[in-house]
């Protein structure tokens, strides 16, 4: 993102003798980088004193833990669709990072993280804080390098922010060792645009595309799954306009939750584990199952045998390798999911699947009276989490940012927040990290301070980042967290109680009060256990201009259903 | 579970640091024993060849290739069903010299076998044979019996019988290519 001419990025002039530290805060500058996490250290002390010079072009957020750098990063990525930026130290800074590098690398998200070294000379010595970085993220990143030499650094970081943003993104991890941010070199930036051994988006097959087209339009029973892919291409339109022309119903995945409108007649919820019934039901009732930016998870597939058995799959994929990988597909449209649907929609046909479309309203309705009713307005007794998302759903328009945790709350969240824009979901789903959800609430925050950021976190993983607190009262981000508190580990305590014999082992928690911990870091907040003070405590937290925290305590053993349990058949669906 | 089958994987790719481990990890993540690895320089300039050596299944060796193929230094991976390359190893045998001048044995089975002497000393007597391992293999229960003071057999080393050059599916491959960024997301 260059900016005008007469408004060049700093004064620096290529060919002008800088240091390596310097050449790496500009190469964040070259590639757009106006905000980044971090946590200083000593072996990357050069780097944060370069920095020193710049804020006023980068803004930097000081967190508590690396781990949390990593998940702030990663969030931004997602609700800006462009690299997330962590900067930490060498050995434990570096090795703090591994759960959000592992994390974005299996939610395909676009991060760079830079991490300081020991001098070249003392590689390998066991040095302070050297930690062998390269092997030890080798496992979880897109690309990872080493740079020892000054005059590396812009060729490098440009390679970083192109391999992490194409084709399908993913974290990369610069290790720059500490003499090579002493070190001087003569600036000279470039953008990468190619590199000879690497092919980010095969161009989509106008035969593949014809293939699809006579499926769709010969379809009978069609049903269209939406991944992250959707948001990652940026192809929420295209998608939009193929399946209202060819009356398509649609469910979102888990991580594609938000890229189609919760209120449009044709979204029919979400698939998988904790899905709702009808898309999963249905899975193995259509006769062609049309999959965008996903990868078949198997808490999206459940057994494979009996996954769509009946139907013709075609895949949307810009990934080769994960053509095949889980579920065997008829048409495989390898590339860039808009590219792909700009292509697709001329040619399907304008049709009507009316009854096939009423046939999953029906199987809705059915599950509303047996499922989501009795969760969402129940009148007596505990609190249930679905009351409380729903209500926030509703006083917040369906338009907040939302962020969670992993656990209950997750899937409660996921299926009763009612999304009404595009790219306003944050949530870990294939590592599925408990203690993602606080750092990645400041890392949508900073990526969108004008849309309210709403965090719903159990007591479990609150505990996990909760020093993340600290980030948000320093850095000033009014995020709204709510914590919704059954004193358990909610999601395995359900599975010890539905195939464990309700032996509850270790994961009963006895928790802090957590009003008096936000109120040490100066945050506002409410405790709730009593229905009929909820709603004004759900008004207090979004009218709140401050950060605010509410703590509901909800019911203390409640099961999320419907659910297939793990490796049954997704039309295994149990209610209870 | 389905048949476990020998198959030659060729991976050509930049020669970067780094570049092996990233290849070794993804059979060890699936828990598949490498049987041999060879790794050298290409004829064109900068590209280095690996020529890996796996049983396994063929479902999962071309789910392994394609996770080779997406390594960004990876320029191309293939797997080779054994008749579909033409493939040698080398084996290297150190035997008492003594072992040779009592008996003639030795110096039959090096004919018989196309051995080479490589090296004679009055202690040892250094021997080659190339070719498959079951020969190379069988060269050495034979050698046993005047006793073996060392033996080391390389990894394959592999020529494809398929007649399209590296260059040409490289060329497809970048053709089919687009390399722009993302759109770029507006913020509304």
């Amino acid at each position: 993102m260059k900016t005008k001419k007469d408004k060049p990025l700093y004064n620096v002039k290529s060919g002008q003798e800088i240091t390596g530290s310097e050449a790496l805060v500009l190469s964040l500058l070259e590639e757009g980088v106006d905000r980044i996490f971090g946590y200083p250290g000593g072996a990357i002390m050069p780097v944060y004193d370069a920095l020193y010079d710049y804020l006023d072009k980068i803004e930097h957020i000081l967190v508590r833990h690396e781990q949390g750098a990593a998940h702030a990063a990663e969030s931004y990525a997602k609700i800006l669709g462009k690299p997330g930026v962590a900067l930490v130290t060498s050995g434990p800074g570096a090795t703090n990072l591994i759960t959000g590098l592992a994390n974005a690398m299996i939610d395909s998200t676009a991060m760079v993280c830079i991490s300081g070294q020991v001098p070249s000379g003392l590689l390998g010595t066991d040095a302070f804080q050297e930690t062998d970085v390269i092997g030890i993220t080798m496992p979880v990143t897109k690309w990872n390098y080493q740079i020892t030499h000054p005059w590396e650094i812009p060729g490098v970081m440009a390679k970083a922010f192109y391999i992490a943003s194409t084709g399908r993104p993913g974290p990369v991890m610069i290790d720059i060792t500490k003499d090579a941010q002493f070190g001087k070199l003569k600036w000279h930036y470039e953008k990468c645009t190619k590199i000879r051994s690497y092919f980010p988006s095969p161009k989509v097959q106008p035969e593949k595309i014809d293939e699809a087209a006579k499926l769709i339009n010969a379809a009978k029973k069609p049903l269209l799954i939406a991944g992250q892919g959707i948001l990652i291409s940026n192809a929420q339109q295209e998608l939009e306009t193929l399946v209202t022309k060819a009356d398509i119903p649609v469910t979102t995945t888990l991580l594609g939750l938000s890229a189609f409108p919760s209120d449009h007649p044709l979204y029919v919820g979400m698939p998988g584990m904790h899905g709702n019934m009808a898309p999963n039901i249905k899975t193995n009732e259509c006769d062609l199952l049309i999959a965008v930016g996903m990868r078949f998870d198997d808490r999206i597939t459940g057994k494979l045998e009996e996954y769509a058995p009946q139907a013709k799959i075609i895949h949307f994929e810009i990934d080769p390798s994960e053509i095949g990988k889980n579920v065997p597909i008829d048409v495989p449209i390898i590339g860039d999911a808009k590219e792909a649907l700009s292509l697709l929609i001329p040619k399907v046909k304008k049709t009507s699947h009316k009854e096939w479309i009423t046939s999953f309203h029906k199987e809705y309705e059915n599950e509303y009276d047996k499922v989501i009713r009795p969760a969402r307005h129940s009148d007596q007794g505990e609190i249930r989490m679905d009351e409380v998302v729903h209500l926030i759903s509703e006083k917040s328009e369906g338009k907040a940012i939302v962020v969670t945790d992993v656990g209950q709350h997750q899937m409660v969240t996921a299926r009763n927040y009612r999304f009404k824009t595009s790219r306003s979901w944050v949530t870990s789903g294939g590592l599925g990290t408990m203690g993602f959800g606080l750092p990645a609430a400041v890392g949508a925050k900073v990526a969108r301070p004008d849309r309210e950021v709403i965090a719903f976190i159990g007591d479990g993983g609150f505990q996990m980042t909760i020093q993340e607190l600290g980030t948000i009262a320093q850095s000033n981000l009014p995020v709204k967290i709510v914590v919704l508190n059954n004193s358990f580990l909610g999601m395995v305590r359900q599975w010890q109680d539905m195939f464990f014999d309700k032996r509850y082992s270790f994961t009963e928690l006895v928790n802090p009060d957590f009003i008096t911990i936000a109120s040490g870091y100066g945050i506002r907040g409410r405790f709730v256990s009593d229905r009929k003070d909820l709603e004004s405590a759900i008004d207090d937290l979004i009218k709140s201009k401050d950060a605010f925290i509410l703590e509901v305590k909800v019911m203390k053993e409640q099961n999320v259903f419907p659910m297939v349990p793990s490796g049954e058949s997704v039309s295994n669906m149990r209610i209870e | 579970m389905e048949n476990l089958q020998e198959y030659t994987i060729k991976v050509y790719s930049e020669n970067h640091i780094g570049l092996l481990n990233r290849l070794t990890i993804i059979f060890t993540r699936r828990k598949i024993n490498i049987e041999s690895l060879t790794t050298s320089e290409y004829h064109i300039p900068g590209v280095h060849s690996f020529t890996i050596v796996v049983n396994t299944s063929e479902s999962m060796v071309k789910k392994v290739v394609q996770q080779i193929e997406k390594l960004v230094d990876v320029l191309k991976a293939f797997y080779y069903q054994t008749d579909n390359i033409i493939y040698q190893e080398i084996a290297l045998y150190k035997v008492p010299t003594s072992a040779l001048t009592h008996t003639n044995e030795i110096e039959k089975l090096v004919r018989q076998y196309n051995a080479r002497i490589l090296e004679v000393t009055p202690d040892y007597t250094a021997l080659e044979k190339t070719g498959h391992k079951e020969e190379t293999q069988e060269l050495l229960e034979k050698l046993k019996p005047f006793g073996i003071l060392e033996f080391v057999r390389s990894g394959r080393v592999a020529i494809t019988k398929p007649m399209k050059e590296l260059a040409v599916h490289l060329q497809e491959k970048e053709d089919a290519t687009n390399y722009t960024n993302h759109t770029n997301i507006t913020v509304e």
